[in-house]
């Protein structure tokens, strides 16, 4: 019965939460201030007794599906496990009741986590300079064009557009568009990689620079590097890496030294901090010595023994965090980083990367591989075969929801006919996997022998496929516009 | 070891079914020149138990002082349900809710955040939350802009520094022209804005109560606004809107938060939740997910992602923001938190908090040399001048245990001091304030 919304549960005279009394000389609130500053009426917050709030939100939670449940293979997330001890160091009273305007002197442990780091983050992306302010990867994104636009008006020029692969994530082109450039799209050839004659085509004195996502959306590591390097260098144009696959690189490739400029990482993805439903995630920014002077303001900084906060760079691009970014998913990142260590890195991305392979190389024979290039830690299969026999990718991700798995992420890349991208992470055991592949298998020769099982899953879930068309036509996103 | 599944054993088995001979072999077709050789240089892995021994070394390093300070991240308590509800996997461990059929806990509570959130500031609508309150602020006034395609924007001198230099780092590109609104006695300078708000002008953006902590006339904003395309761009404090007039009964278009107050500790800054509601004529043009109601194959009431052709995964350059990840697990918090609060809840979290900021600030003007910096209302913020500069005077409450406040971010200020007073100070805090202030003033 909790299920219900708030608002329906809520029995006026309720109360959720025992409130002080209070223990000043009270005063009439109008002689505080003027009748004309208050609300002519109190909000109708919903009225519930603890325990029934509780109720309705644990009965909620049950409704979801999450990564310490079961198998989360969403392709370009890496939703891998959140380490226990990252949410209860996280909420440690002198990280968590740390207030950001405290005087720097009383506040020398939260600095040097962060100073460290970013020695770590810079470590392992080979970069020299980073901001920790983004809040996201997509922010991140912002910021690195923004640094990137900052790059060539100091050279007295106002480049126009970003190249972006026709395989890039969404945010990429609208991070590029909010930042002020156009757009031209770059094709994909065959076996996944950037169309070198394409992007010479359309490269020329207006371009800014290329954004890369490496190993792409199609889980294919980038060869051609040094010919991208040697292009965007002809019109001294430069090179962004969207850091989302970041997880297949440890130990493997540093991001600077093949060329890039910039980047942003995903802590959220390759560094454990968990996704919390749709974020806080955070999305630091790092750089080389040609876009350092324009990072955002303030810069941590070590002066002898002390951790300090530079805010004095002229060419700052300014600030894109009111304080020094979601700290608290530092905290997590940081000690990840400690237990896994520099030795563990590699494992991570090994594992990975094992991981991708071996499903791959057993539901290659199921399923239609469109790139057949070889696979970093997320690989992407097409239903295009399955669509022809009546159940297209949508219907196959619907019908894993009742074997109790999280289908991968469905028609993305846009390159990719009936796509369904599948990244296991380094999290999840081969039996696991073993279990997906037979599930995957069953659900292939449903296809033949029951296409109604699968084109009208799921059956088991809370609630069956949902009308989207009709949440937009008969669009209700606000309770109290709706009652009666 | 850590944190990965499978054993050597496991990983040889999988590597015989893929067919190659060494995990090399997988990666052979990265050219050699590209590839690391090297050793990190991070320090060896260690014990979960010894890295939590280092976490608590360096959290010790930290000092939480009792914090009178504000300026955008206030001391509000966090009631015991919030912490107990948020620490559910199945809320931390998920993702943005791309299937619903097993996502209908995360979107069910962003219907309710967002209906809570409209209920709270008399908006049509809200989205399922931005990264905080500097950064929504640009996305408003990049709506704005947008909307009326207008190129001038007024910003108030008495607006957070911290989200003015956001703005002007969102708009840097653009060809906007920011006019500061100067501000008179720390309120706005209200013949300035009369002066400026033509009808080239995009938005005015008031943050109300101020930065100072002062009421701003908004209603003398609005009779200039009256005729003209500007929209007003609000920026409130939700625990204010407990007593304060609303965004919607102010006639905002756009309505922005730092929600970070309803249920969230201070995490020195972050993760933090921006609040953005719109009036519903500007819903498509709003950033961000939504989530709506609707009814499943049988019938049965459920709760979609809608309106996502306003987003970056679907329209790619052509989307109202590149948002994507925002904050969904502090709006949870925040949902809660309101509900916990309730109706009477609210109202009186936000007398507290008013009352007490009125019995500190009336105590501290007695001491001479000490003067409200304004006779403007405030709510649980305020500005004092001191007869002495700010910063020694920050650094006596520290030797004490208490964050005195903030010395406002101006140049003509450095004898000012910012004080916020929340419902977490009791009496006997306030007397020790005022105490201390007097030992170090005179």
């Amino acid at each position: 019965m909790y299920t219900k919304l708030l608002f329906e549960l809520s029995k006026e005279g309720r109360e959720g939460h025992p409130l002080p009394e209070i223990d000043v000389p009270e005063k009439e609130i109008t002689s505080l201030i003027p009748k004309e500053h208050l609300r002519e009426k109190s909000a109708d917050l919903p009225q519930l007794a603890e325990n029934e709030i509780v109720r309705h939100f644990v009965e909620l939670s049950t409704l979801n599906h999450h990564v310490d449940k079961s198998f989360y293979p969403l392709g370009s997330c890496t939703m891998k496990y959140n380490p226990k001890i990252n949410e209860q160091v996280a909420a440690l009273p002198g990280f968590a009741r740390l207030h950001p305007e405290q005087p720097l002197q009383k506040a020398q442990g939260a600095l040097q986590l962060m100073y460290e780091l970013q020695e770590y983050l810079k470590e392992i992306s080979g970069f020299t300079g980073i901001t920790l302010q983004p809040a996201a990867g997509a922010q991140g994104e912002l910021t690195g064009l923004l640094l990137m636009k900052k790059y060539h008006q100091m050279k007295g020029r106002n480049r126009e557009f970003i190249l972006v692969p026709d395989s890039a994530h969404g945010t990429n082109p609208a991070s590029a568009a909010i930042s002020g450039f156009k757009i031209k799209t770059v094709r994909s050839t065959a076996s996944g990689l950037v169309d070198l004659d394409d992007l010479k085509a359309k490269t020329d004195e207006n371009a800014a620079g290329i954004m890369l996502t490496n190993p792409s959306t199609l889980g294919i590591f980038e060869t051609q590097l040094k010919e991208i390097r040697r292009i965007m260098d002809e019109v001294d144009a430069l090179m962004y890496m969207d850091g989302a696959n970041l997880n297949a690189l440890f130990g493997i490739v540093r991001p600077a030294d093949t060329g890039f400029d910039v980047m942003h990482i995903n802590l959220h993805k390759s560094f454990s901090t968990p996704h919390g439903g749709g974020g806080p995630g955070s999305g630091p920014v790092a750089v080389n010595d040609k876009l350092k002077e324009f990072l955002p303001v303030p810069v941590i900084d070590k002066d002898g023994e002390q951790f300090v906060l530079k805010e004095d760079l002229p060419n700052s691009i300014g600030k894109v965090h009111s304080f020094f970014g979601n700290f608290a998913i530092f905290v997590r990142a940081y000690i990840y980083l400690r237990i896994v260590g520099n030795k563990g890195l590699p494992e991570i991305s090994k594992h990975a990367i094992v991981n991708a392979n071996y499903l791959k190389a057993k539901l290659k024979d199921i399923f239609e591989i469109q790139y057949p290039a070889p696979t970093m830690h997320e690989f992407v299969v097409s239903a295009e075969n399955q669509k022809k026999r009546g159940a297209k990718a949508l219907d196959i991700a619907k019908r894993l929801l009742d074997f109790g798995m999280h289908p991968p992420t469905i028609y993305f890349p846009l390159i990719v006919k009936e796509a369904l991208m599948i990244e296991p992470s380094e999290s999840e055991s081969k039996e696991m996997l073993d279990a997906f592949v037979k599930i995957m298998l069953q659900i292939n020769r449903e296809i033949d022998d029951n296409l109604e099982v699968v084109t009208g899953a799921p059956h088991n879930t809370p609630v069956r496929r949902l009308d989207e068309a009709g949440a937009v036509k008969k669009l209700n996103i606000n309770y109290f516009k709706h009652r009666q | 070891m850590s944190y990965w599944t499978n054993s050597e054993q496991d990983l040889r088995e999988m590597l015989n079914v893929i067919g190659v001979k060494d995990f090399e072999e997988l990666i052979g077709n990265i050219p050699e020149d590209l590839r690391f050789k090297g050793d990190y240089n991070i320090p060896d892995g260690i014990s979960e138990l010894e890295a939590r021994k280092l976490l608590e070394s360096l959290a010790g390093k930290n000092q939480p002082l009792i914090p009178f300070a504000g300026g955008g991240a206030y001391d509000h308590y966090v009631p015991a349900i919030i912490d107990e509800i948020s620490s559910r996997p199945e809320f931390y461990t998920s993702y943005t809710p791309y299937q619903p059929e097993v996502s209908q806990g995360n979107l069910q509570v962003m219907y309710e955040f967002q209906s809570l959130i409209c209920e709270l500031t008399g908006m049509d609508v809200t989205n399922a939350s931005m990264y905080e309150a500097g950064s929504a602020l640009a996305e408003a006034v990049l709506l704005a802009l947008s909307h009326t395609r207008n190129k001038k924007v007024l910003i108030p001198s008495t607006l957070n520094r911290r989200y003015k230099k956001i703005i002007e780092t969102y708009l840097r590109h653009t060809e906007t022209e920011i006019i500061e609104i100067p501000h008179k006695n720390f309120t706005l300078d209200l013949s300035f804005v009369q002066k400026n708000l033509d009808d080239d002008v995009a938005c005015v953006v008031v943050q109300n109560p101020n930065y100072f902590g002062f009421l701003e006339d908004v209603r003398q904003i609005n009779v200039f606004r009256e005729g003209k395309k500007a929209l007003l761009i609000y920026n409130y404090d939700p625990i204010s809107l407990g007593i304060l007039k609303t965004p919607g009964e102010f006639n905002a278009e756009v309505a922005v938060a730092e929600g970070q107050a309803l249920g969230n500790p201070l995490n020195f800054g972050g993760p933090y939740i921006g609040l953005f509601s719109v009036k519903e004529n500007l819903l498509r043009k709003m950033p961000g997910r939504i989530a709506g109601e609707t009814l499943d194959v049988d019938g049965k009431r459920g709760y979609v992602l809608t309106l996502q052709t306003r987003e970056q995964h679907i329209r790619r350059e052509k989307a109202t923001s590149n948002i994507c990840t925002n904050s969904g697990l502090l709006a949870l918090r925040a949902a809660v938190y309101l509900s916990a609060m309730g109706k009477n809840g609210l109202k009186k979290v936000a007398g507290l908090c008013l009352q007490k900021a009125h019995y500190l600030a009336e105590k501290l003007a007695e001491i001479p040399g000490i003067s409200l910096a304004s006779d403007a209302p405030f709510f649980k913020e305020f500005t004092i001048k001191l007869p002495v500069a700010t910063e020694p005077v920050i650094n006596k409450f520290m030797e004490e245990g208490v964050l005195a406040g903030v010395c406002p971010d101006r140049e003509n200020m450095k004898n000012h001091l910012l004080i916020a007073v929340t419902e977490k100070r009791s009496v006997d805090e306030l007397d020790q304030y005022v105490k201390i202030m007097k030992s170090v003033v005179t």
